[in-house]
């Protein structure tokens, strides 16, 4: 069982909410539609549904084309994002409500109520009725709603959203678990990294209706494509320097000059060889795996530490050279002033070179 | 909470006074009723009830039926009547307006709403010819239709907003769970929308209730409403008979009470829909 999208476009009048998209989620495997709000992942979803035209493009399910089927026809179980319970049924009610559609018998529906009233452990609230639930068991009705049927695929509108951090961890776990017991093509929409990056199998980033790049967590995180993944996956973000390349080496070693005169001689990827001197470049290094030094470094700049923020097990520190802001994060130990003058070194092969055109440069 | 409970029942009597004096006056004798100081304390009597319906005639002095049973009957099949045809005709406008936006429904809507912004005794003399015209003058329908109309703009836009707060998404989820559009909008959205069906309803009875100018001219002797019947109590050779009048204003406000308070709870909940945050 696949999800499979071809050229997949819906346009809203002028507005391209969605820009031919090409993806395809494999038996049991969970896609997270990861991008800010507007990026047209929900979209997306609501297409996969029915819910939506596909203005141009196709939607195949199983390898059946299934753009002209209302969403009933399409077998496909899809949790909203504000839970959608039915709010005149009790729980029970509200789980069974899919299996009527189905035509089975009442014996057959109650068996299948408790199975999964088991499974989520919602026996204690079967009678109520979703106002007089909070917020974590309505999820758990949501979830559980959508997984009594057996769909072809699974949809997830921002699962985790309206929960506290608590429950979100709790929760993210749970719904982890359930999935992998399913085994069925799953897409989660989420603008929660962190989400997207603990239930994915793969990520599929979207940025104004176009997929941006589809890989694995580890690979959206550690390879990203641009500067708008590199940007937007991780927390603190990664640090993003213009600079212009003046020297290029051998083996990836590259001088760089950035604004206020200051330049650097760093390791890079080895196709930095392949720019012409001259040219402007972003470098993306991830906060932590800038280091500091208070002996000058010529694989570095000279900064002043601005402000630092302890989080716990580690500090975060805002850096400045004077033109630039950058982050750094260090062990909760490293001992660090305000107004302290540093050097900020950044070690070989963890930093990101992207060209002009956003595309990051990298040896495969 | 002592305090409020003693300012809201302090302005609820202020309010309420009026009505109050109304039906204390039903149960006056006419002397009572006239007297000056006014009377609080009195001996109640029945006579006015029983003349709304059986009155004593001026000319022969026996007395006769009145047609007051016939007008309240009017009253209530005619407002009902009208009250409801626009809340079904405005719920399926206004579920339309709410959930298929094509291109125009913002001037639709306003359009709509322009009919309700001129004072209806503008159109009065347009109206008149065309009820003379097409026969309507004086029939049940042609009053029906006429209330039907006004109510349907407010009750298109009372009920557009009630389905704009609800939330899509449960329509959505009935529709991949098997349920057709007409099950969605049976079965989902109109339950969820009955405590502003309600309000709306009430609304629109009691503006339609009270209605007078288009009843004065446009219902016949067998179509009468209460409140043209009422002013035509009014003039007559022995002056005005307060006991009679303020009799049938009593029983005139049964119905609106009695519905009010049959729908008491849904109506503030449909009063206070969208105001309080979910």
């Amino acid at each position: 069982m696949t999800i499979d999208l071809q050229k997949l476009t819906k346009r809203f009048g002028s507005l391209t909410a969605v820009d031919a998209i090409d993806l395809d989620v494999g038996d049991g495997e969970v896609l997270c539609l990861l991008g800010p709000s507007g990026c047209g992942k929900t979209t997306t979803l609501r297409m996969v549904a029915g819910l939506e035209y596909a203005t141009q493009g196709d939607v195949m399910l199983q390898g059946k084309r299934v753009n002209d089927l209302a969403p009933r026809d399409r077998n496909v179980a899809m949790s909203f994002q504000f839970y959608a319970l039915y709010p005149s049924l009790t729980v029970a009610e509200n789980l069974a409500f899919p299996l009527h559609a189905e035509g089975l018998s009442s014996s057959e529906i109650a068996a299948r109520v408790t199975t999964i009233s088991d499974t989520l452990q919602l026996g204690s609230i079967l009678k109520r009725t979703p106002g007089q639930l909070a917020e974590g068991e309505k999820q758990r009705v949501a979830v559980g709603r959508s997984i009594i049927r057996d769909p072809t695929c699974f949809l997830f509108d921002e699962p985790l959203s309206r929960l506290d951090v608590q429950l979100r961890e709790e929760m993210r776990g749970e719904i982890k678990e359930v999935l992998q017991d399913l085994s069925r093509p799953t897409v989660i929409v989420t603008h929660d990294q962190l989400e997207a990056l603990t239930m994915a199998d793969r990520i599929a980033v979207m940025r104004d209706g176009r997929i941006e790049q589809v890989d694995t967590p580890h690979n959206v995180f550690q390879k990203p494509a641009n500067l708008f993944v590199a940007g937007f996956i991780g927390t603190p973000q990664m640090n993003l320097l213009p600079a212009t390349l003046t020297k290029a080496e051998e083996a990836g070693r590259a001088e760089f000059a950035v604004e206020g005169g200051q330049s650097m001689t760093i390791e890079v990827d080895r196709r930095v060889s392949e720019l012409s001197p001259g040219s402007r470049v972003t470098l993306g290094v991830r906060p932590r795996n800038l280091e500091i030094s208070s002996e000058p470094a010529d694989d570095g700049l000279s900064t002043q530490i601005d402000i630092v923020e302890p989080m716990g097990a580690e500090t975060l520190v805002h850096l400045n050279d004077g033109h630039h802001d950058l982050r750094l994060v260090a062990d909760w130990r490293v001992p660090l002033a305000e107004g302290e003058k540093v050097h900020t070194r950044f070690p070989p092969g963890v930093t990101h070179i992207f060209t002009e055109n956003e595309q990051v440069l990298r040896t495969q | 909470m002592g305090i409020y409970t003693a300012i809201t029942s302090v302005v609820g009597f202020i309010y309420f006074f009026p009505v109050l004096w109304i039906i204390l006056t039903a149960f006056k004798t006419r002397p009572d009723a006239l007297a000056v100081p006014p009377k609080l304390f009195f001996t109640p009597t029945f006579d006015n009830f029983v003349s709304v319906f059986y009155r004593a005639s001026i000319t022969t002095g026996t007395s006769q039926a009145t047609d007051m049973g016939l007008y309240f009957f009017n009253s209530i099949f005619i407002a009902f009547t009208s009250v409801g045809l626009a809340l079904i005709v405005g719920t399926l406008a206004a579920y339309a307006f709410s959930r298929y936006p094509l291109k125009g429904n913002e001037t639709y809507l306003f359009i709509i709403l322009t009919t309700r912004m001129m004072p209806p005794i503008v159109v009065i003399i347009p109206i008149f010819l065309m009820f003379r015209l097409s026969g309507l003058a004086g029939s049940y329908w042609g009053i029906i239709l006429l209330y039907t109309a006004f109510n349907i703009p407010f009750s298109v836009w009372l009920v557009k907003s009630f389905f704009d707060e609800l939330n899509p998404e449960i329509e959505d989820a009935a529709r991949m769970d098997g349920a057709s559009e007409r099950r969605v909008f049976f079965r989902f959205c109109i339950p969820q929308i009955l405590a502003g069906l309600s309000a709306t309803f009430v609304f629109g009875l009691i503006l339609t209730w009270n209605e007078f100018l288009f009843a004065l001219l446009l219902t016949g002797v067998e179509t009468r409403t209460v409140p043209v019947a009422m002013a035509r109590t009014l003039g007559g050779e022995v002056g005005v008979d307060y006991g009679l009048l303020a009799a049938i204003v009593t029983l005139f406000l049964i119905p609106i009470f009695f519905v009010t308070f049959l729908l008491q709870n849904q109506l503030l909940r449909g009063v206070t829909f969208g105001t309080v945050k979910k």
